[in-house]
């Protein structure tokens, strides 16, 4: 690696020359990530010029090979882009299930050629991916899915349905799980690539408790996907979807951090008056700084290959469980204020709304149930688990 | 948030020698069944001596390590794991920071790093922590001072050479201007000790003062701004503190994850019912999170950021919060076998207890944290 204290000052005035100060301010609404794609309308030039800066330096994926459109930064190099950038507040340029799920599993189980074609496209923020894994009847029970893929000599022949997808409706492609074999219930998926346009797929978005509808039901009629759209071999993509998941898990447990650029602690903001109430943030911020610090060392550790290959469920379980007390106490402390849902003062009732999205960390990704089953049985290694 | 490959080897070492001279049966036992007035074995601590471990916080310049909380952390989850009795969280963490750079560091680190003398510190009034409270008078008189008032749960303060003693000088209880720490020789005329059994076994002495003259020479530091340093002190106890309740919580983790493999009932081995497995997990993450927040306090203490007493908070109150239901679940799910004195997991219980409430309990450490983050 470079001087560390070089390429501190180095990403420092970088930043300064390039990131617009409209980047620079905390993220209020969903409205403010950007997540690309084919039919991404920017919210402004600015958010536009962040993305293609970062993009052109790799930097929306810094530790991604530059082959493969990353930055080729080392993780201590990443460390410090992302200190820097905490620093001056600046939002991340790009979100996408590309970076956080899809790209991970690609680097390690794609071919040269799907490497080459996808990663770019991510770090970019060209394609938007959406995750083809719930089923009406396979949820916790990931592995009992029965979307059909048929080997039709040139091509797949993909048919079912899938559920909790998210964004579907605005993802550009997807990644899904397919049964090509009934032979065996682990041993019989595969994980295929596919355009959303393809003629057979829809869509139909489900309206959740937080009035949004993040989620979708997503229909595949005689879907037709080219043979090499495969990641891994046949009836071996569950190796590929348990990566992934990890990955997901990972994603998901930095919830327990709050919202990106937004304070860990609770007391900070709330400001509690109410001597039993503050008792219990207080309570609630020790639990976040802790997590905290976890998340800093299990982020070093899974980097220098020190950690569990089943810990991403242990934080995914502690982050999610965290940020769904965070959110109660939140209304607690917002007392009637908390409760308005169409108003201005409550920014189109952003707490509620928060709040019950929340309760849905620890149920999408694996809920916390199945989280707390993999740690007993694959760290503590309980008997029968 | 990784341990060099010199901390890792110093983390083994100190691993090998806990588990095996450190052992229950070893040393907790054996001091507590012979009704040893100590509470801990002088033989022990010579032999942290010579592995040169009470010599981590103590300056290289005066034959000690140089090393730091981070280290220190690492000795005492090991000592936490095995619920060895020894003076090294007082003595040679707290202690050795309050008198640095000072003449009593030049009498007292040689016999320290020799593993001969053990340090006291006397801070608490009453019941629960708060040693900005401490109302203990030392008037001036001629060159010297008198000390009148009383302490409590002074750790190992029947078995110290010396007892740090902080005192009021100036202004009122509640106020941190007007501390000042004294050293306090043993058997000095006026003291009177009354050496306490605690919960689990180990030692810590109320101290009254009457009419005790120390000579000027006594101060430790400044005279009415002892506050600094007595901090300093106090959060390199808590720190090491919430190490050592990390090692409990993670001794009797592993000791109740043992019986679970092993218990048979309903014809079944109880680690395979579900209701347990997932206290279990729960169990293992809270354990791993306190550990990264001790092991996080410890690191921003050495690197004197001022973030420090914040997170020397957060790890305190984690680690005892996590200790607690690390040893109450290990009680409980040992059923009764867990309820007797034979079996060692209630051991955890009571150590757990002593150091929870040691250098400030979870409340104190949680209203800290509101205090410090402006609420």
């Amino acid at each position: 690696m470079t001087d560390p204290d070089a390429f501190r000052s180095e990403v420092r005035e970088w930043l300064e020359a390039n990131c617009p100060p409209e980047m620079r301010q905390p993220i209020r609404s969903e409205a403010d990530i950007c997540w690309g794609g084919r039919n991404w309308t920017f919210q402004s030039d600015a958010q536009r010029r962040w993305l293609e800066v970062m993009a052109e330096r790799g930097w929306t994926v810094p530790d991604w090979p530059k082959d493969y459109g990353g930055g080729g930064l080392a993780s201590a190099e990443a460390r410090v882009l992302k200190d820097e950038m905490q620093r001056i507040g600046a939002r991340p340029p790009l979100t996408s299930f590309g970076i956080s799920m899809l790209g991970p599993a690609l680097l390690k189980f794609g071919t040269e050629e799907q490497k080459k074609h996808y990663l770019p496209q991510i770090a970019r923020g060209e394609i938007r991916w959406c995750q083809g894994y719930s089923e009406p009847g396979a949820g916790s029970d990931l592995a009992g899915l029965q979307t059909k893929a048929e080997d039709k000599g040139d091509h797949w022949l993909v048919n079912g349905q899938k559920v909790w997808t998210s964004y579907a409706d605005r993802a550009d492609w997807i990644f899904c799980l397919v049964r090509t074999s009934t032979e065996s219930k682990q041993g019989g998926i595969s994980f295929l690539l596919f355009d959303m346009a393809t003629p057979g797929v829809s869509t139909k978005p489900i309206l959740l408790i937080s009035g949004s509808s993040p989620f979708c039901e997503t229909f595949f009629d005689d879907v037709k996907v080219p043979k090499d759209q495969i990641v891994g071999e046949v009836n071996k993509g569950w190796d590929v979807a348990k990566y992934l998941l990890g990955h997901e898990r990972e994603m998901i447990a930095g919830m327990g951090l709050g919202t990106a650029g937004a304070s860990v602690t609770l007391g900070t903001v709330v400001k509690p008056a109410d001597p039993l109430l503050r008792a219990e943030i207080a309570a609630f911020d020790v639990d976040a700084l802790a997590f905290s610090a976890m998340s800093e060392r299990f982020a070093a550790m899974w980097k220098a290959g020190e950690a569990h290959p089943a810990s991403p469920s242990m934080m995914k379980y502690a982050g999610t469980e965290l940020n769904k007390r965070r959110n109660e106490l939140a209304m607690a402390a917002g007392g009637s204020d908390a409760l308005e849902w169409e108003s201005e003062r409550s920014r189109g009732g952003s707490t509620a709304r928060t709040w019950l999205r929340s309760k849905g960390n620890s149920i999408e990704g694996g809920t916390s149930e199945i989280q707390l089953n993999i740690v007993a049985k694959h760290i503590l290694r309980l008997p029968g688990a | 948030m990784l341990l060099t490959d010199d901390q890792k080897m110093l983390q083994e070492t100190a691993a090998s020698f806990l588990a095996e001279e450190g052992a229950i049966s070893r040393q907790l036992r054996r001091w507590r069944d012979t009704e040893c007035e100590d509470g801990f074995g002088h033989e022990l601590w010579k032999q942290f001596a010579e592995l040169g471990l009470t010599g981590i916080c103590i300056p290289e310049s005066h034959g000690g390590m140089g090393l730091g909380a981070t280290e220190a952390a690492l000795v005492l989850e090991e000592i936490g794991r095995n619920l060895t009795p020894s003076p090294f969280l007082t003595t040679a963490v707290a202690a050795a920071r309050a008198i640095e750079d000072t003449g009593h560091a030049d009498r007292w680190y040689p016999a320290i790093l020799a593993g001969e003398a053990v340090l006291a510190l006397a801070v608490d009034e009453g019941p629960r922590h708060g040693p900005e409270r401490s109302a203990l008078e030392a008037r001036r008189q001629g060159n010297g001072f008198i000390l009148n008032g009383a302490k409590q749960f002074v750790v190992h303060g029947a078995s110290a050479g010396m007892i740090i003693t902080a005192a009021r000088t100036a202004g009122s209880p509640g106020e941190k201007d007007g501390l000042t720490l004294f050293a306090v020789p043993k058997d000095c005329r006026g003291l009177e000790v009354e050496n306490v059994v605690l919960v689990d076994s180990s030692k810590a002495a109320r101290l009254t003062f009457e009419d005790v003259q120390l000579d000027a020479d006594a101060v430790i530091g400044e005279v009415d701004g002892g506050w600094t340093r007595l901090a300093r002190a106090l959060n390199a106890g808590r720190a090491g503190s919430a190490a050592e309740l990390v090692g409990v919580a993670s001794g009797a983790s592993s000791m109740t994850l043992d019986y679970l493999r092993q218990r048979r009932q309903f014809g079944k081995l109880i680690g395979e019912f579900q209701a347990l497995q997932h206290r279990a997990a729960h169990l293992y993450g809270e354990i791993e999170i306190a550990r990264a927040a001790a092991l996080k306090a410890a690191e921003l203490l050495d690197s004197g950021d001022e973030k420090a007493a914040l997170y020397v908070s957060v790890a305190k109150a984690k680690a005892a919060d996590i200790a607690n239901l690390a040893v109450r679940e290990g009680v409980q799910m040992h059923g009764g076998i867990g309820m007797t004195d034979e079996h060692d997991i209630g051991l955890f219980m009571k150590r757990e207890a002593v150091l929870g409430e040691l250098f400030g309990d979870v409340y104190y450490h949680r209203n800290r944290v509101a205090e410090l983050s402006g609420y």
